[in-house]
């Protein structure tokens, strides 16, 4: 096991190699020129030579490449962003707590809500509360979360006038950004588990449970439910890093000072450091998100524990 | 007075197709420390039995009439939580396919204790020895390794060990077994079925056995009862069955097993089953009128024949 991690961990090496090789280049393809974005369309030749040179953007793709790499690897240095002068790195941990929160806050509750309404469902399948339940999740995934938002603020800020629509510092302001977040993901949870469930109700080693005498409570949360999980824990796993990665459009709605809209503005800006170092850090975290995720199927699965080994 | 007293029941299920009468009319019983072996094709209803009396039900399964009586007590009317009490804890059942009947997620130590620390109430450590004890008295090698392991480290004669060492937990009056080496290959299958017979002394433990295989029930049973259609066609000791069958099915049953002679397996009478055309027997006329009860023709002590034959048999 504890060699299974090491070697996911090493992992990380070649593909965040990968990862920021391909946003470099696309970077560098890309149209705009940064040297004549930060000295502006008046600057003299020599001036705008000495600060190509000085900014290494006079060398070859491969070189600039290799640069960028060094600097990342050896002095975790993301660069500085061609619009604010500051160093990226520090950037993005500025907004990361904001994101942190608003994506486990989101994804929290997504799955104590979603996970008991998938078990309810799937013991009762068809019914009337099965009906119920999945009506409200099918609405919780197709409901773009952006008009979700504004529907929020409507009613809570301007009719109601209960809840701040902007900010993210006070549990009020949480309220809404969480909420708009954590239904789509909640719906999502929720039907996984129902047919996860559905499937795993229907095993050899449920009816051995129930012919042990297990009551149905036990049977469902102890001997089924851990059985259905993997999947479960796979879409919340992925639902947690998309969401770490910023939600870019609740972020803007709600004016959060997250890595979604700092990444929207980068982009906006052709702030080509910023945007290399937020998607070199995204793909980073989502990575580490994956490798806990793995490592909980096999606290999950002894089946899979014992491939690890 | 029987440990096991089935009378006239009746299992069916409600499907939106109208109602389909799994088990039609079945009435037996099981003495203690005895084993009554259930024959029948897939579908004749044999399994549903089994289930109906420890009432594990599909939610749109019932018992439409008929009663139970296990050790003096009429069962089919228990509630939820009363049958509770008795599965597992006073009957016990182990099922077909082993590998699929254990918890993957659990360990063997776990699946084992469970029902001992749910019906005795044992603290960890007196659940632990007697399970300890268990897996010896189903001669597991190793049983220290095999409490830590996952069913998937077990082979499939291995989990049929553990599946009889846990029905054996809270030492149940009865054994209900629905085929439980019909997916071993054959040397499993004699070494699972002799320690089947051994423990049955051991513990004195009825056993309801289930199978379509009479090679199988040969060597376990006391006593057989075919099915057929939800219904018993014969009910016999099993020496009576073998030597002396009286309902066209069991016959064509044994012809069907027991042609061992490949020069006269060339009369085929496996291959067109129901449709011999001077068959005494009406096999899909005696779905159709299922619901009346047939009369019962007495051939000796103990063996019976349903009355559901063209012409009646003269003896």
């Amino acid at each position: 096991m504890f060699r299974y991690i090491v070697k996911r961990i090493l992992w990380l090496i070649p593909i965040l190699l990968g990862v920021s090789f391909i946003v470099f280049t696309i970077m560098y393809l890309s149209p705009g020129d940064p040297v004549t974005m930060i000295l502006g369309e008046g600057a003299s030749e020599e001036a705008y030579q000495a600060l190509r040179t000085e900014m290494g953007f006079d060398q070859s793709f491969i070189v600039q490449f290799l640069n960028y790499v060094r600097g990342v690897v050896f002095e975790f240095d993301l660069g500085r962003s061609y619009v604010s002068n500051r160093v990226v790195l520090d950037e993005i941990l500025v907004r990361l707590p904001n994101t942190i929160r608003l994506a486990s806050w989101s994804i929290l509750f997504a799955t104590l809500i979603g996970i008991p309404l998938g078990v309810i469902s799937a013991t009762r399948p068809y019914s009337k509360v099965d009906n119920v339940v999945m009506f409200i999740s099918l609405v919780g995934v197709s409901m773009p979360t952006f008009w979700q938002a504004l529907l929020l603020i409507i009613l809570f800020t301007s009719t109601l006038g209960w809840l701040p629509a902007s900010g993210f510092t006070s549990w009020q302001q949480m309220i809404m950004p969480v909420f708009a977040l954590a239904t789509s993901s909640m719906g999502t949870i929720a039907r996984i588990t129902r047919s996860s469930m559905m499937d795993v109700l229907d095993q050899d080693y449920i009816r051995t449970s129930e012919a042990k005498g297990v009551s149905d409570r036990r049977v469902i949360f102890q001997h089924a439910l851990r059985n259905a999980l993997i999947p479960v824990v796979t879409v919340i796993g992925l639902q947690f890093g998309a969401l770490l990665g910023g939600a870019v459009l609740t972020e803007t709605i709600f004016s959060i000072n997250g890595l979604g809209t700092m990444m929207v503005n980068a982009i906006r800006t052709r702030d080509t450091m910023v945007v290399q170092g937020g998607v070199l850090f995204i793909a980073f975290i989502f990575t580490l998100v994956n490798l806990c995720v793995d490592i909980l199927y096999a606290y999950i699965d002894p089946r899979i524990r014992s491939q690890y080994d | 007075m029987s440990l096991l007293q089935v009378n006239n029941l009746h299992t069916y299920f409600d499907t939106r197709r109208g109602t389909v009468k799994a088990v039609n009319g079945v009435t037996f019983s099981l003495e203690e420390g005895k084993t009554l072996g259930i024959v029948g094709e897939s579908g004749s209803g044999k399994s549903q039995t089994a289930m109906s009396i420890l009432k594990l039900f599909q939610k749109n399964q019932r018992i439409a009439q008929g009663s139970i009586y296990f050790d003096g007590q009429e069962i089919s009317s228990f509630s939820k939580k009363e049958m509770l009490n008795i599965r597992g804890n006073e009957i016990s059942m182990i099922f077909q396919e082993p590998m699929t009947s254990l918890n993957p997620v659990f360990t063997v130590k776990y699946q084992l204790m469970e029902a001992l620390q749910l019906h005795q109430k044992l603290d960890n450590k007196a659940a632990l020895a007697r399970t300890y004890e268990l897996l010896e008295a189903v001669k597991i090698p190793n049983p220290k390794r095999v409490l830590k392991q996952y069913p998937h480290q077990l082979s499939g004669g291995m989990s049929q060990r553990v599946m009889i060492a846990m029905a054996l937990d809270c030492n149940p009056k009865l054994l209900i077994a629905d085929e439980p080496t019909t997916a071993l290959d054959v040397i499993i299958q004699a070494e699972i079925l002799k320690l089947m017979n051994e423990l049955k002394e051991e513990f004195n433990t009825s056993i309801l056995f289930i199978t379509h295989d009479l090679g199988v029930i040969s060597q376990m049973a006391d006593d057989v009862i075919v099915m057929y259609g939800g219904k018993i066609v014969e009910s016999a000791p099993i020496k009576d069955i073998f030597k002396n069958a009286q309902h066209p099915y069991t016959k064509r049953l044994m012809a069907a097993f027991l042609r061992t002679d490949i020069k006269q397996r060339a009369t085929n009478e496996t291959l067109d089953f129901y449709s011999s055309e001077n068959e005494q027997f009406d096999f899909s006329n005696f779905r159709e009128n299922a619901d009346a009860d047939p009369d019962w023709i007495q051939i000796s002590d103990n063996h019976y024949v349903a009355a559901t034959l063209k012409q009646q048999p003269v003896h």
